[in-house]
């Protein structure tokens, strides 16, 4: 077993989910609420992702991130690290390519989410920050927690694009996946079963308690 | 010290007439303020906008000695700011909270204990100590309404909004709740201003009717006034009844009342809640004329009445008449010329005794 390809896939899944969870709450309440025309423009940039070849994102993110690119250059001069073939480089991999993963069901709880119920809230003299928090956020919890669970599983899952930014380093940017494509080159299939099976187990876990939450839902 | 409501603005739409508001009323004490017209008319854009959930294009709103709008000087309260109640139509009562939490839910700023006072208070002035764990889904559409009213008047708000407080209430239970609902309201000396489209529950609910139609306010004034004298056909046609009249129930004798209409009596049919003072309500194509002779006849009420005016409506004609209080009777062209109606004439208005509606009225 590969055990430092598994703590190193599960800090680069936490930490993606952990970030997404972060930022993409706000950006899709918004992207939920706002009557802005050019929404649509960002809604698509958001779901680029999943139709997106994996190699195209990392290619572009490697031009990118690299030290002549943009990004790569303002890393460099202000915190001197280089970010390709880097944890930074494959957790920005990571968490774009996940973009829809979380952002696409935060949304859709929300604008599954009564409105007049956060006008109520307002009516009653709460501010729109509290509002979120004692409304909104309890309402919706089921399909944030359902987002979060699909961007942790999917980030785990993740090949093309760390592999295109990470590169092949152990310990550093080999994550489970890659370590399989590695064992199977490499002709040693038990190493790869054993590790496929874990991922195999794990992703059915993940999607039964997706499943679950869901049901709850209903019921509720 | 300004003691009005003062709404002057406009609010375009893309689909449908630009709404221009021009209200004003008095909000001292308790009253209870009707603004009735047909979906669509922009009744409840105005509701929204006075709670500032919806910003007119142009015109200002004062409330007392508060700016609450004005387009020019960039105001705009938010609602929050605006201490305001807003009953909403379907009571968007917070699904995750139970009773008790829904209550408290606007009391964050106040103490604990004023907190637990309030909202004990609130659960025994609307009857839902034995409720107050449980959670809304688990409330029938009446209870529902009770949280939700309760729920809005914890705060003491200085104004009570209410977006059609009874339609989403099966028939029977609107009947019962109208009457209640202004008890409920009464206790609390709080100005209200309520949506419907439902004529009857704005002559039992309300002191003043404000009709709109066609995105604007075309007449505002007691119920008396508005549904017994509209001031065009139009209007005539949307408050749908020419004779609203508050009368007094004397006696009654097996389902048969009879009111007292001023020094006029009439038989009608008992309304099904017991009450003593009620409105008479009466439509105009109800009140047949005659002029002499006695034939035998079922209808039950024959009122001596003198006619004030004559006014052509396309194949009908409006007649308002005098009989111890005003009527209307609409007729036809051709009984008008058969009977040689003229202002002044002395006829007989007769009433068939189930056509008088009577909704029971509180002081």
């Amino acid at each position: 077993m590969e055990w430092g390809a598994i703590w190193l896939t599960i800090r680069l899944a936490t930490a993606t989910t952990v970030i997404l969870g972060i930022a993409g709450i706000p950006l899709a309440y918004w992207l939920a609420m706002t009557r802005w025309r050019g929404r649509f423009f960002l809604e698509t940039l958001v779901a680029l992702p999943l139709v997106l070849p994996p190699t195209v994102l990392g290619y572009y993110l490697l031009v990118l991130l690299g030290p002549r690119g943009f990004v790569g250059g303002i890393s460099e001069t202000i915190f001197g690290t280089r970010l390709p073939f880097s944890f930074a480089g494959i957790l920005i991999g990571s968490i774009l390519f996940n973009l829809p993963f979380a952002i696409r069901p935060f949304v859709a709880a929300f604008r599954a989410m009564d409105r007049r119920l956060v006008e109520a809230s307002w009516c009653l003299g709460e501010t729109r920050i509290a509002t979120f928090f004692r409304v909104t956020l309890p309402i919706c919890w089921p399909g944030i927690l359902a987002g979060l669970v699909l961007t942790f599983a999917h980030s785990v899952g993740e090949f093309g694009v760390v592999l295109m930014i990470g590169g092949n380093r152990p310990q550093v940017t080999r994550t489970l996946s890659i370590s399989i494509y590695d064992q199977v080159q490499e002709m040693r299939m038990e190493a790869a079963g054993q590790t496929a099976l874990v991922l195999l187990m794990f992703s059915f876990l993940v999607l039964s308690l997706t499943q679950w939450i869901g049901r709850r839902e209903v019921g509720v | 010290m300004n003691s009005d409501l003062s709404a002057h603005f406009e609010k375009d739409f893309q689909r449908g007439p630009t709404i221009a508001v021009d209200f004003a009323q008095s909000t001292q004490g308790f009253s209870v303020t009707a603004l009735i017209g047909p979906s669509g008319c922009g009744k409840t854009t105005m509701l929204r906008s006075l709670a500032g959930l919806t910003h007119p294009d142009r015109g200002e709103i004062t409330f007392r000695d508060q700016i609450w709008f004005d387009c020019e000087q960039r105001i705009n309260l938010s609602p929050q700011q605006r201490d305001i109640g807003f009953l909403f139509q379907d009571y968007a009562l917070f699904p995750h909270l139970s009773v008790r939490e829904n209550l408290g839910y606007g009391l964050r700023k106040h103490s604990a204990a004023e907190r637990q006072r309030r909202v004990s208070e609130i659960l025994t002035l609307f009857d839902l100590q034995r409720l107050e764990r449980r959670f809304p889904a688990e409330l029938s559409g009446g209870q529902q309404q009770r949280v939700a009213l309760g729920r809005v008047l914890a705060r003491r708000p200085q104004l009570l909004l209410l977006d059609e407080p009874l339609s989403a209430l099966d028939p029977l239970l609107r009947e019962q709740l109208r009457i209640e609902l202004r008890q409920m309201l009464a206790q609390f000396q709080t100005p209200v201003i309520f949506v419907t489209h439902d004529r009857i529950e704005a002559i039992s609910l309300a002191d003043r009717v404000a009709v709109m139609d066609q995105g604007r306010i075309q007449q505002v004034g007691t119920v008396n006034e508005v549904f017994t004298r509209p001031k065009n056909a139009t209007l005539a046609r949307l408050v749908g009844i020419e004779t609203v009249v508050p009368g007094e129930i004397l006696q009654t004798d097996r389902g048969l009342v009879t009111v007292c209409v001023g020094q006029t009596r009439l038989l009608a049919v008992a309304p099904s809640t017991p009450t003593r003072l009620v409105h008479v309500c009466i439509k105009g194509e109800d009140v047949a004329l005659s002029k002499g002779g006695d034939r035998a006849i079922s209808i039950r009420n024959q009122l001596p009445a003198t006619i004030l005016s004559l006014t052509p409506e396309g194949p009908l004609v409006r007649v308002a008449l005098e009989c111890g209080f005003e009527i209307t009777a609409l007729v036809t062209r051709p009984a008008s010329d058969e009977l040689q109606l003229q202002c002044g004439d002395t006829v007989t208005a007769m009433l068939k005794t189930p056509a008088i509606h009577l909704i029971p009225r509180s002081v």
